[in-house]
């Protein structure tokens, strides 16, 4: 399965509502809480890594052919690929941005950038498209990144996609859905 | 920062030109021109107000009705089409009591404007149209002065291969005597469409850098930077890609970043021009941008529009930056714009737009969207560095000991004798360029010419 296909899956995904109105609450088949821990658990390790600077760690959190997108118009870009993103990243990208913030001559980051995570609790939706081993996880947060006494802060939605591959649950898609992607924004250096 | 560096003895109307002269050497610049709020509001009033200033592309308003709102030099102006398919720019602002007519980025009036506060309307072209009580203004003279003649249209506007743009003031240059032969850079944009028709698309990406217009626009004629500012991502680059063979076909990415690790050799022997009015084109001969992967299809096409001998002059020539100062800056190859709106001194908004060329193949857009991801967005590893330094820039400028930034890179006396001049790559010629064209376009303004 491709990301893109991933990303049309996530994006039908959006319109599930159940009868009351709940999000997310609509399900193929249940899932155990246990799995519904577990899910969340990489959703919340994936920002505390983040948030510690341990970058290659987090990286290893994607599968192969994952993908980190944030796209320029927020909840309502349908692909990567038609309209610009502000970032849409495979592990090439992302391991280029890793090993860059390592640089000694990354000006920008003299002094350095910190972040905060801020996760709300995740809602697992059904996207799994029959595949019982593909779950999409949305989880409102809040960002901030800071440096040199200034702060971003960023809010939106993430939508993980995750796969489980070999026992192990990894990010096939981060997508951050901002709440204000379409604003002028100062430079984000680390990951949102 | 109050007031700037050269006491206005004679009082600001009159001693203008003697405080904008010190300011600007031969080959050196005062620091006031970045940091002196008080001639920003100058600028803003005398220079941008003069000057021929990009707006936007016809295809952002295909339909009748169809508007962008943009601010230039602090004025808020709409561009609309108009029912007969003509480009008319107004001001955004209701006669009446100033409310702007539109308050979105872009959308569709349909007909007419109408006022959202006391329902004053217009037509498309901004003459007025009605508004409730008109009894009411009988016998006054609402009719006869400012607030009667409906929303007010620019004059001065030209549509040149679908790119627009405007002068405020009726003061200053006719749009042909501005640009000159700049204007072969946007020509060659266009003529890269075998149909000869570009168009906005995909969106824009939007920064806001807390430093002053003038360091950035610098930065895009400068040459000497990348090897030092862009070293991390480089050689980011350089580790992920260092163990493939030499003739291993590139991801779109690495063929974009790889480049920026060029030498100082490589980016002298590149060549610049400076025009006449602030103008350039750096990259004359050849650029970052033209090792980019051969597109058989597009070509074929190209040489069916346009015949082998003129499609191989069109492609063959990929500049690394054209400057139509003081608002835009254009890449050929990617197809990439860039627009600088200065906000304040200390804040200037760059945005970089994609431009779909009709009649190529969709990965000439990709290459497109993917350049100004990589290197444009607020997200971009390559900008971090080239941010970060422009508002150090900003921070540093307010040493003591030194007010000057220098200019002085290849200086030659005969460069003052003006026209369009040839120079190597590295020279700062094409910076001294720009600030030449400032100064006599703040004189100019100042003096009402």
């Amino acid at each position: 399965m491709s990301p893109a296909a991933g990303t049309s899956t996530v994006q039908t995904a959006t319109t599930t509502r159940a009868p009351s109105g709940e999000v997310g609450s609509t399900r193929a088949a249940p899932v155990d809480a246990a799995l519904e821990r577990t899910l969340a658990d990489v959703v919340a390790t994936e920002a505390a890594l983040l948030d510690a600077g341990r970058f290659g760690d987090w990286l290893a959190l994607f599968t192969d052919d994952g993908r980190y997108w944030v796209p320029l118009q927020g909840a309502a870009q349908v692909d990567p690929i038609g309209h610009n993103s502000l970032a849409y990243e495979d592990r090439m990208l992302l391991t280029l941005r890793v090993e860059r913030l390592k640089n000694p001559r990354a000006h920008s980051q003299q002094p350095r950038s910190r972040c905060q995570h801020v996760l709300q609790r995740s809602m697992r939706v059904d996207a799994s498209d029959g595949d019982d081993r593909a779950h999409e996880l949305r989880t409102p947060f809040l960002y901030v990144e800071s440096r040199d006494g200034e702060q971003v802060l960023l809010t939106g939605l993430y939508r993980h996609w995750l796969v489980n591959v070999e026992g192990a649950w990894k990010i096939r898609l981060k997508r951050v859905d901002l709440l204000d992607a379409d604003r002028p924004l100062p430079a984000i250096q680390l990951f949102i | 920062m109050t007031g700037f560096a050269v006491p206005a003895a004679h009082g600001v109307a009159g001693a203008t030109r003697f405080a904008i002269d010190a300011l600007v050497e031969d080959d050196r610049v005062h620091r006031d021109l970045y940091l002196s709020e008080e001639l920003f509001a100058l600028e803003q009033q005398h220079f941008f107000a003069t000057t021929w200033s990009y707006l936007g592309h016809t295809s952002q308003v295909p339909s009748s009705g169809d508007y962008l709102t943009v601010e230039i030099a602090g004025r808020p102006l709409v561009m609309v089409r108009q029912p007969d398919g003509a480009i008319r720019v107004l001001f955004n602002r209701c006669a009446h009591k100033g409310t702007r007519l539109v308050s979105e980025a872009s959308g569709n009036v349909g007909r007419h404007f109408r006022c959202p506060y006391h329902a004053w309307t217009y037509r498309l072209d901004g003459a007025p149209m009605g508004m409730p009580l008109k009894a009411g203004y009988d016998g006054t003279q609402l009719a006869t002065c400012e607030s009667g003649r409906g929303m007010i249209a620019l004059r001065h506007v030209a549509v040149y291969r679908d790119f627009v743009f405007v002068k405020l003031a009726d003061a200053g240059p006719s749009f042909d005597d501005y640009f000159g032969d700049v204007l072969r850079a946007i020509d060659n944009m266009v003529d890269r469409s075998p149909e000869g028709r570009l168009a906005i698309d995909g969106g824009v990406l939007r920064n806001v850098i807390r430093c002053n217009w003038k360091i950035y626009l610098e930065n895009i004629n400068d040459t000497v930077h990348p090897m030092s500012t862009h070293q991390s991502a480089v050689d980011a680059a350089h580790g992920l890609w260092k163990d493939q063979p030499a003739d291993a076909p590139k991801p779109m990415a690495m063929e974009q970043i790889l480049p920026f690790g060029a030498g100082y050799d490589f980016f002298d022997r590149m060549g610049g021009r400076a025009y006449p009015n602030g103008h350039s084109v750096l990259g004359i001969h050849f650029s970052i941008h033209s090792g980019y992967a051969q597109l058989p299809d597009y070509e074929a096409a190209m040489r069916a529009a346009h015949g082998a001998e003129r499609a191989a002059e069109i492609l063959q020539r990929s500049p690394q930056n054209a400057v139509l100062y003081p608002s835009l800056a254009v890449k050929g190859s990617p197809q990439s714009i860039r627009v600088i709106r200065p906000l304040a001194a200390d804040r200037t908004l760059v945005e970089a737009w994609s431009l779909r060329v009709a009649g190529a193949p969709d990965v000439l857009f990709e290459r497109t969207q993917t350049y100004n991801r990589l290197v444009f967005s607020p997200m971009s590893v390559v900008a971090h560095d080239d941010v970060h330094l422009f508002e150090s820039i900003q921070r540093g400028l307010r040493a003591d000991g030194n007010p000057w930034v220098s200019l002085h890179r290849d200086f030659d006396r005969s460069e003052l004798e003006g026209g369009t001049l040839e120079t190597n790559g590295t020279s700062e010629l094409l910076m001294r360029n720009q600030y030449r064209a400032w100064a006599k376009a703040m004189r100019d303004g100042m003096e009402g010419r």
